[in-house]
């Protein structure tokens, strides 16, 4: 098994890689793929901390981990139900397109 | 049962004050009701005020005080209260009782009045004030009764407002009256000052005229070197009397106060509020009294207070009686004739005490308001004619005010024996012979009473005898005869002049009850008295001038009767420049106007110049540098701080306009700064931890 | 055993940033595939099975089934175009690249990550099925009750409205 901070580096890279396709695509579809990258990225960190913690008895990480890919689950479902609606709108899941997001 | 009854002798004020301010609320149509509340509440105030007089009768001793705290100011306390004395319960049911008679009197004489309403609720007032001010147990409860009466004065004077001279005497009353409220309230404040309270009477001995306050007051050093200051404080509070009741110099109001209407003649200015001078100094009489030097057997005491006040008196009592003399309006020979009345009582009390004068004050309400009343009966039948050189005759047709009318005038007269006022007077003019100081107020007094039965045997002859001289009697046959009065007018005058008549046997030299009973003792009866050597030199001497004064009156004016309006007074036919200085009031007003009030106006007039060149130019100039000042300021502020206010706005309209350009709705540039951010936050979590 | 962890992390990074890059939307989401595939054996690896499981359940099975369908419903095969302009690409790179280094900054400065091995601990499925139903059982009627609304919600966000169908073009 590898040390904590290695799955920490991997974790941390698959957040800057998600990270970099949300700001740097323009299409909808690939941003929510990117979050969820980022998503998955910081429940990696919390089984990893589990693993690594002085009582690794207590199960609350395997469980907030659950918790967050329910979470997530349910981000994913609205977050593509926006997406179709985006679509629906606007002909285009191109985010620079919908830019009626302000004040 | 004297307990209960001090007690309730504060409903005596409240019960008039109550029907006051329902009358305020109550419409104008609504006449019979204003009457009936005024009426009803003076009925009864009077009902307690008489019990209260009938309790306390037996024991004269006695005195009653309820105090309650009213004001907290610091460590002050301000007492109020009322009290339960021979003074005041005299006063209280002498003043009900008069006024029950006149507020029953209006009811017919103002029946014709379309603001009968509003009368009703001044009366009340004035009522309610007036009861307040007799049974105050302080000198500021009073001094505010006081200005209430001073108000409602205003106010009756002044009822019909759209006659011009109305509205000035309203005003001319007022304001004179003002004069001397001035100096009772220096007076009140200094005593206040000199001994802590303004209470008279309280239970533990700390009221301002019991001994302990009067002895630090005797103790005090002198002001200025020259007056004791209880003597000045007296003298003060004499101004306010002097004003109240109209002494010299201060009575040039209460002859114009006639514009009102008749029953307030008789109320306010004959009856009651005048007296309230007299009242004033009966009730401060200890103060007065302060320093006194007891002068051998005689039982008067001489103060410098006390002799200013029988000087002023005295002169008074002449003063306006020989003005009297000359008058041809029916009411203002009454006015005078009361000015004079007043004087008289302030020649008792400064040389006789408290009794003298009060005995007095009460007599003369009686048969004055019976005076005024009759005049107002007269005035009523003849059609509103004052004139009394257009009356003439009214004999005829108004025997009950002729009768007693009589009574009046020769109570006011003093015709021996059987009326009060020659007792009252008798006694003042027993007084003043006995007054150590001076015997010349007693001769002043002496030929005051000449004149005094002179002026009304005057006014007798030209009203009641005769033949008719109305304005329109030139005409023969379509004047309208007199009529007497209905019998709500005729029937107070009755009462009152069983009053004028049967008061005096309470104050004869041989049984003198109502005195004793003022100065708080059991009376006896001595008919010795009566007989003594100067009792009866005295009495003597007034029957000799109340004989001389009639009988010159009915020479002049009685012998012949006056057949026509037109023809010159027989007085004037003989002493015409002294008569017409007279009718012309010895020119006091004139004077007046020539010293008083042209120099108010002048002063007026330098201080208008003062205010218009000299305030108004510095004004003028502190305008003008403020405006070079704003001028600066505006320039100052238009080119720097406004250039520089310019330029802050644009740089933050510039800076808004980067701000709101971040905003621009792309998801990426919002998800960009969260993440430099978070990175930011990161880096500083990191370096910070390490 | 050693090489293990390092294979499996190199392939999930490739994933990763294939799914990021491609230009065709369906590459993309199959990269992604990938990328979840390799986290999951990393929960194998670190002794969470049943995460694992759930791991290649919702995200390999479900999400990933998902993003295909609405890739077909949207038509959005991506292409010409789809990427950005040279700049404002370079600034999302480079603020990814920042976050990333900070947390990489922060992973080897700090101290406390260094630490050794506990023992190895083994979590039963029985436990975790017992703090479901037991303490935590309130959390996850939560979850169930939130995955519910979302899925409502997702229905009606979706729903075509005929009278709201107004595209501006």
């Amino acid at each position: 098994m590898a040390p904590l901070h290695q799955y920490l580096l991997l974790s941390a890279l698959l957040f800057g890689i998600g990270l970099a396709g949300v700001l740097t695509r323009r299409n909808g579809l690939i941003t929510l793929m990117g979050i969820e990258l980022m998503l998955n990225a910081a429940n990696l960190n919390f089984i990893a901390f589990w693993r690594h913690s002085p009582n690794p008895e207590a199960i609350e990480g395997v469980l907030l981990t659950m918790f967050a890919i329910g979470v997530a689950a349910a981000e994913v479902a609205v977050g593509l139900a926006l997406v179709i609606a985006i679509y629906r709108r606007y002909r285009s899941v191109n985010l620079d397109e919908v830019d009626q997001l302000k004040g | 049962m004297i307990e209960k009854l001090a007690s309730l002798l504060v409903l005596v004020p409240v019960l008039p004050l109550l029907a006051a301010a329902a009358i305020a609320v109550t419409k104008r149509p609504h006449r019979q009701r204003a009457s009936t509340l005024a009426i009803g509440a003076m009925g009864l105030s009077c009902l307690i005020a008489v019990s209260a007089f009938l309790a306390i009768a037996g024991a004269p001793e006695e005195r009653l005080v309820r105090n309650f705290d009213w004001l907290h100011i610091g460590n002050t306390t301000i007492q109020l209260g009322w009290m339960l004395d021979p003074l005041s319960a005299a006063m209280a049911a002498m003043v009900s009782f008069v006024g029950l008679l006149i507020f029953i009197f209006s009811k017919g004489y103002m029946a014709h009045d379309e603001n009968y309403t509003r009368f009703f609720g001044f009366l009340a007032l004035f009522g309610a004030a007036m009861l307040g001010l007799v049974i105050a147990n302080s000198l500021l409860l009073l001094f505010i009764c006081w200005e209430l009466v001073g108000l409602a004065s205003y106010l009756l004077i002044g009822f019909w407002f759209h006659k011009p001279e109305a509205a000035a005497a309203a005003k001319k009353a007022f304001i004179t009256t003002r004069v001397g409220d001035m100096g009772l309230l220096l007076g009140m404040v200094w005593l206040h000052a000199a001994t802590g309270t303004l209470t008279f009477y309280t239970e533990g001995g700390e009221g301002c005229l019991q001994a302990g306050a009067l002895d630090s007051l005797g103790a005090a050093g002198l002001t200025a070197r020259l007056i004791a200051p209880a003597t000045l404080i007296a003298l003060l509070l004499f101004c306010g009397a002097a004003g109240k009741s109209g002494q010299v110099p201060l009575h040039v109001w209460l002859p114009d106060a006639m514009e009102g209407p008749t029953p307030v003649s008789a109320l306010i200015h004959a009856a009651t509020m005048v007296a309230a001078g007299v009242f004033l100094m009966a009730r401060v009489f200890p103060l007065l009294e302060v320093g006194a030097a007891m002068h051998g057997e005689s039982h008067s005491v001489v103060t410098p207070a006390l002799t200013v006040i029988t000087w002023v008196g005295a002169f008074t009592a002449l003063f306006a009686a020989f003005i009297a003399v000359a008058q041809n309006d029916i009411k203002r020979i009454l006015a005078y004739s009361t000015v004079s009345q007043l004087g008289y009582m302030f020649l008792g009390l400064g040389a006789g005490g408290v009794a003298v004068g009060m005995f007095h004050l009460l007599t003369h309400a009686f048969f004055k308001a019976l005076l005024f009343l009759g005049a107002g009966s007269v005035i009523h039948g003849c059609h509103e004619e004052q004139d009394i050189r257009y009356m003439g005759g009214v004999r005829r047709w108004m025997p009950v005010t002729f009768a007693t009318y009589a009574v009046g005038m020769m109570a006011l007269s003093g015709v021996p024996l059987f009326f009060s006022g020659f007792w009252s007077k008798d006694e003042i003019l027993h007084a003043a012979h006995g007054w150590p100081v001076s015997h010349i107020p007693f001769l002043m007094g002496s030929l005051g009473a000449v004149l005094t039965a002179f002026y009304m045997t005057r006014q007798v002859c030209y009203v009641f005898f005769g033949p008719q001289r109305s304005r329109e009697g030139a005409d023969h046959g379509k004047a309208a005869h007199p009529h007497e009065s209905p019998r709500v007018m005729t029937m107070p005058l009755v009462i009152l002049a069983t009053f004028a008549v049967g008061l005096g046997i309470f104050g004869t030299p041989a049984w003198p009850w109502a005195q004793s009973f003022l100065e708080g003792e059991h009376a006896h009866l001595a008919f010795g008295h009566l007989f003594s050597g100067e009792v009866l030199a005295v009495m003597g001497t007034s029957l000799v001038c109340v004989a001389f004064g009639i009988g010159a009156g009915w020479w002049f004016y009685g012998r012949q009767p006056i057949s026509s309006a037109a023809r010159p007074d027989a007085l004037e036919e003989r002493f015409t420049p002294v008569f017409v200085a007279l009718k012309n009031r010895l020119y006091v007003d004139e004077l007046y106007e020539a010293t008083v009030i042209r120099f108010n106006a002048l002063a007026a007039r330098f201080f208008d110049v003062v205010d218009r060149w000299i305030l108004g130019g510095a004004v003028a100039v502190i305008g003008y540098l403020v405006v070079g000042f704003a001028w600066i300021g505006r320039f100052l502020e238009d080119h720097g701080v406004n250039a520089g206010f310019d330029l802050g706005c644009r740089g933050i309209r510039r800076g808004a306009g980067a701000g709101a350009a971040l905003q621009d709705g792309r998801v990426h540039n919002y998800l960009r700064a969260l993440g430099i951010g978070f990175a930011t936050l990161l880096l500083l979590m990191t370096w910070g931890c390490h | 055993m050693g090489f293990v962890f390092p294979l499996i992390a190199t392939l999930t990074v490739l994933g990763a940033v294939g799914a990021m890059s491609f230009r065709k939307s369906i590459h993309a989401a199959l990269s992604l595939v990938v990328a979840l595939l390799g986290i999951a054996v990393t929960y194998l690896g670190l002794g969470a099975e049943f995460i694992a499981l759930v791991q290649v359940l919702v995200y390999v099975g479900a999400v990933a089934i998902l993003v295909v369908f609405v890739m077909q419903l949207t038509r959005s095969e991506g292409g010409q175009g789809e990427g950005m302009a040279v700049r404002p690409a370079a600034l999302g790179v480079g603020t990814a690249g920042l976050v990333c280094g900070g947390l990489i900054s922060c992973v080897v400065l700090l101290p406390d990550f260094r630490t050794p091995w506990p023992e190895k601990a083994d979590v039963g499925l029985a436990r975790l099925g017992e703090a479901l139903t037991g303490d935590y059982v309130v959390a996850l009627e939560g979850i169930g009750l939130l995955l519910t609304v979302a899925i409502i919600g997702a229905v009606l966000i979706a729903l075509k409205r005929p009278n709201k169908e107004e595209t501006p073009e």
